[in-house]
């Protein structure tokens, strides 16, 4: 059995990864003072576990405590730390630095989202799409009868929709929409997608309600399957999929 | 456009990021463009026979240099790819071919990016590189 003094031994002469020097490129923005956008640098030295976030805060710490950067759980369920990493939206909490292969870490506020200060954004775009969508189960008896209690779903009729309950509210699939990037109007594939996940619910009755919301010309006729937003999203959401799910019901496929 | 922080054009334009989706994206605004562009010269092309035969003939012939040939190539390729993608693009639409819901596990590939779709944006890209080989061979064989 080993002791707490030998683990203690062991973990002082155990070979630790050899740090590498990074340059962090931080997006510089206040829309209050500045009129464009711009880059300062940091040199930073990484582990092979040290995420972007943690060479930002790194940063804030010691190099400049006015960067503004929205985080909180650090382990990708709440969806604040989005930005554009290398040219990508991703979550920093969530982005190795390894796993960029680059010396050069460029980061900067989510594209399709109003900035506050360099890498904050504001969101109230986002939550208003989500909001009007009816992001909640819709029924005539909102409480469940004594006799019954809950309301019973099959396994297959849970797997219609549990993916899109993933969705963490991070923003990432409407940073990489390429219709968001020009259609101001556009709900985007973030609230499709939840959309999508309350129509397949089997508990849901509010389907005709919902479906009216989103058949507008800037609704969900504006999707033309790029499938960005499935290919950033860091849960698996797939909006993509829900959207065309969605669609293919309204047209009577499915 | 700088208040919203959107990409505008420039971030629609910019495929390299998000794989061959994208690109198939780009290319079939660029086509659908291109075709709309093709449709209208075309009928300002036809109209040419208001000035009788003589007229026709004379606008007709400038199909018939090098870089008229070039330009219906492009046509050409253009027409192939946009309807190949477009079929794939209105199955996709209808949900056809896009996956079905299930849990994900990381690494979390999308099963809508699967390889049916990206098989079709590859034949829509070849058939239409087919197409322009042939209406060149045809064209410049004359």
């Amino acid at each position: 059995m080993a002791h707490v003094s030998d683990l203690a031994e062991e973990k002082t002469t155990s070979v630790l990864s050899s740090s590498k020097i990074v340059t962090l490129r931080i997006a510089r923005y206040n829309p209050n003072v500045d009129s464009t956008t711009k880059f300062a640098e940091y040199k930073v030295p990484v582990e092979k576990w040290t995420t972007v976030l943690d060479v930002i805060l790194d940063v804030k710490k010691h190099f400049d405590h006015s960067i503004a950067v929205r985080y909180s759980c650090r382990q990708a369920t709440c969806g604040s730390c989005g930005m554009i990493i290398n040219g990508r939206p991703r979550l920093a909490c969530f982005t190795k630095v390894s796993e960029l292969d680059s010396d050069v870490i460029t980061v900067q506020p989510m594209h399709n989202f109003p900035i506050i200060r360099d890498l904050a954004v504001k969101f109230e775009r986002l939550f208003e799409s989500h909001q009007k969508i009816k992001p909640y189960i819709i029924r005539e008896d909102t409480e469940p009868a004594l006799d019954t209690r809950d309301i019973l779903q099959t396994p297959e009729e849970l797997e219609e929709f549990i993916q899109f309950s993933n969705c963490i509210k991070c923003g990432l699939c409407n940073s990489a929409c390429p219709t968001m990037a020009t259609d101001s109007s556009f709900v985007g594939p973030q609230a499709l997608a939840q959309a999508y996940r309350y129509v397949a619910d089997s508990r849901d009755n509010g389907k005709n309600s919902r479906l009216k919301i989103i058949d507008d010309s800037h609704g969900i006729w504006r999707c033309h399957f790029a499938g960005s937003c499935s290919q950033v999203c860091p849960k698996g959401v797939d909006p993509a999929m829900g959207i065309q799910l969605l669609r293919g019901y309204m047209l009577g496929f499915s | 456009m700088k208040d919203e922080n959107k990409e505008g054009i420039g971030g629609m334009a910019n495929p390299g990021r998000y794989g061959i989706e994208r690109i198939a994206y780009w290319l079939m605004r660029l086509t659908g463009l291109g075709l709309l562009g093709y449709f209208i010269a075309h009928i300002y092309e036809t109209s040419s026979i208001l000035q009788g035969k003589m007229g026709w003939d004379e606008f007709l012939e400038l199909t018939q240099t090098t870089e008229g040939h070039l330009f219906l190539t492009l046509v050409i390729g253009m027409c192939v790819f946009h309807t190949v993608n477009g079929i794939r693009i209105m199955l996709g639409h209808g949900g056809v071919g896009v996956g079905k819901p299930g849990r994900p596990d990381y690494p979390y590939t999308p099963a809508s990016q699967n390889a049916r779709h990206k098989i079709g944006i590859y034949t829509a890209i070849v058939l239409a590189a087919i197409a322009m080989m042939y209406g060149m061979a045809v064209m410049f064989g004359e």
